[in-house]
């Protein structure tokens, strides 16, 4: 799996989100040699975690499979999971590139049996819902996950549960003794695609994230819909697990506010605006089942406003113009109020919701200033491009805060850009 | 309506905002606010408020210009500041509030009886006389700020208050005519003086 073979014809796509699949994949597809590194055991990313897209609201799944199929039948991409970029040195077709490979502790035999599942006992948290639910320490990131292929928690390694594991693998793909290593490669271009992470949501005292249970992060809201998430594929509150019937959203939680995320984060809205759809998914015509979406102004763009109208029609969703002051818990019932001043009118309130859903702010996992030297970053730590080819070309959401179409589109814009930088080199050479 | 009222409404017409901008303390913010309205769900006093903040600085816009002067709504600020911990933009709401109010005063038009306004001139007056609060004649003055029989009132109530501060040393009752104040008032004066007609000036305020 280490022997990666790479030259200054090569181009390096560091994240398997979205944006690096396809950048990986439209590369590739071209006839360009691609090394793709992930930090997870699964490619898949972000996306992965979604119920729904919106405005269409089909199944991320949907093109998940298109693109494993994709990448599974395509020879020149070198896929490394559990691996991490730690150095990046050099200019346009010359990188020199370091790239840590954490141990899986299951090797290339396993067939997803899940018998080392059964065998062990500890839990973890499962990463892939958030932490809402608990997984056993040997375990399938998800059900699509690729490659489908078991993991070891490290926490369990050298305790007797990872010994139970290893006795209970008919296929001899345990493998105990893997260690962490290093390998250095050569590519000729870079694509960065690390994309984005939610805003710690426990920074914005007013909303009580880390202090009141029923305040969730619409990514969390997003995980309880999934059949296989921690609910269920049920609206719960997490409290005590009653249906959560009458839910708020907060809009720009940690977006567009100089003591947050400065910027807005375009995708939030229309996040809302998908998962107030999901109650009458749930719910039918109960009466009781309504979202209520505070906000600044819908910044519903383009095609999206068609969206926008038709849930403004839908009665049970209603719209309340007002970012939210601060929330307080019920202690007897957990039920959060919502306090504010609504601006049309400057009428005072104080909601009883079920459930409050923070339309939480995007932020790069990495800081573009971390990558290397000569890569920008805008106020926000994105990538900020400039025009000097052969740099490290950003694509996705490591450029900007971008739904899953416009990340796409960056990371076809960015595969083209590394296209040129390596023909240049083989150019040159011949 | 005082002069400089007239003076100022002949010179900015119907621009209200830029009146703000360009006399009230931190008003050029005004035009930052994007009506998001958690200035007035933050405030502790929101309830009380004619006008919340959010109110206000759209009334600002609209060219509201007597219905903001005229309301005492921001005099009911505490400067708590937790508007301006919240506000998306850093705005510094609290500023704002009391640079309005301020400037209600100086135009004359602000609400004649409203207490806090009141309190205001007492103890401008208390502080600048000599320098330095004088604390026990600063608390009678405000005893006995609505009359006499308020003021005995007011009075009897804090008694056990006082006797308790006068056990502990903390309130010297011959402070009232032997109060310290700093070693040159005269000098303060001139200084708050010449202070109050560059303030004038940079505001085109005839004094």
């Amino acid at each position: 799996m280490t022997d990666v073979v790479a030259t200054n014809e090569t181009i390096l796509v560091v994240g398997g989100g979205i944006s690096g699949l396809t950048a990986a994949l439209e590369t590739a597809e071209c006839g360009k040699d691609v090394v793709l590194v992930e930090k997870n055991p699964s490619v898949g990313g972000r996306v992965a975690q979604l119920y729904k897209y919106f405005p269409k609201l089909c199944r991320p799944s949907c093109g998940q499979e298109i693109n494993l199929r994709r990448l599974k039948a395509n020879k020149r991409i070198r896929l490394l999971t559990m691996a991490e970029v730690t150095n990046v040195e050099g200019a346009a077709g010359n990188y020199d590139v370091s790239i840590t490979i954490h141990p899986r502790y299951v090797n290339e035999n396993c067939t997803s049996c899940g018998a080392c599942a059964e065998a062990v006992a500890v839990e973890i948290d499962d990463p892939f819902n958030y932490n809402m639910k608990k997984i056993k320490a040997a375990y399938l990131p998800y059900n699509m996950a690729y490659p489908q292929r078991y993991v070891i928690d490290p926490s369990i390694i050298g305790s007797e549960d990872a010994n139970k594991a290893k006795a209970a693998c008919k296929y001899d793909a345990i493998d105990l003794d893997m260690q962490e290593q290093t390998i250095e490669i050569k590519v000729g271009a870079v694509i960065w695609a690390t994309g984005w992470r939610p805003y710690d949501a426990a920074k914005i005292q007013p909303y009580g994230y880390d202090r009141y249970p029923n305040v969730i992060t619409s990514v969390e809201f997003e995980r309880m819909m999934d059949p296989f998430g921690p609910t269920g594929g049920k609206l719960l509150r997490p409290s005590d697990g009653k249906e959560a019937k009458n839910i708020a959203f907060i809009q720009c939680a940690g977006s567009r506010d100089r003591n947050h995320l400065t910027h807005c984060s375009r995708i939030c809205c229309m996040a809302s605006l998908k998962q107030s759809t999901y109650i009458g998914e749930q719910y039918g015509d109960d009466a009781e089942a309504k979202a209520t979406i505070y906000y600044i102004d819908i910044r519903a763009i383009d095609r999206f406003e068609d969206f926008y109208k038709k849930v403004q029609a839908d009665e049970k969703v209603q719209f309340v113009k007002s970012k939210v002051a601060n929330i307080t818990e019920n202690r007897d019932t957990g039920e959060v109020v919502l306090h504010g001043v609504d601006t049309e009118g400057y009428h005072r309130y104080d909601n009883t919701h079920d459930l409050c859903v923070l339309a939480i702010g995007m932020e790069p996992s990495v800081r573009a200033d971390q990558i290397a030297d000569n890569v920008a970053a805008d106020a926000a730590g994105f990538i900020q491009m400039n025009g000097a080819g052969g740099t490290i070309f950003g694509a996705g959401c490591a450029t900007n805060a971008l739904d899953v179409n416009r990340a796409v589109q960056s990371a076809t814009a960015a595969a083209l850009r590394a296209i040129q930088v390596v023909n240049r080199v083989s150019s040159a050479e011949a | 309506m005082s002069d400089v009222n007239t003076a100022m409404v002949q010179k900015y017409r119907n621009d209200f905002l830029k009146e703000v901008e360009e006399n009230v303390e931190e008003g050029h913010w005004v035009k930052m606010c994007m009506q998001c309205g958690v200035c007035s769900g933050s405030c502790p006093f929101g309830p009380d408020w004619a006008h919340p903040p959010q109110e206000i600085f759209m009334m600002i816009r609209a060219g509201k210009r007597d219905e903001v002067l005229t309301t005492e709504s921001m005099w009911m600020c505490t400067s708590c500041y937790n508007c301006i911990v919240r506000c998306p933009r850093e705005l510094p709401i609290t500023h704002i509030m009391h640079g309005l109010a301020n400037y209600a005063h100086r135009l004359g038009i602000a609400p004649k009886m409203n207490p806090t306004r009141r309190f205001s001139i007492i103890f401008w007056n208390n502080i600048t006389k000599t320098g330095r609060v004088n604390e026990l004649a600063l608390s009678l003055k405000l005893y006995f700020m609505d009359g006499f029989m308020s003021g005995i009132k007011n009075a009897m109530a804090m008694a056990s208050v006082g006797i308790g501060m006068l056990k502990t040393k903390r309130l010297n009752p011959f402070a009232l005519i032997n109060h310290k104040g700093v070693k040159n008032p005269k000098q303060l004066h001139v200084l708050l003086k010449k202070a109050r007609e560059i303030e004038d000036r940079r505001k085109g305020i005839a004094s």
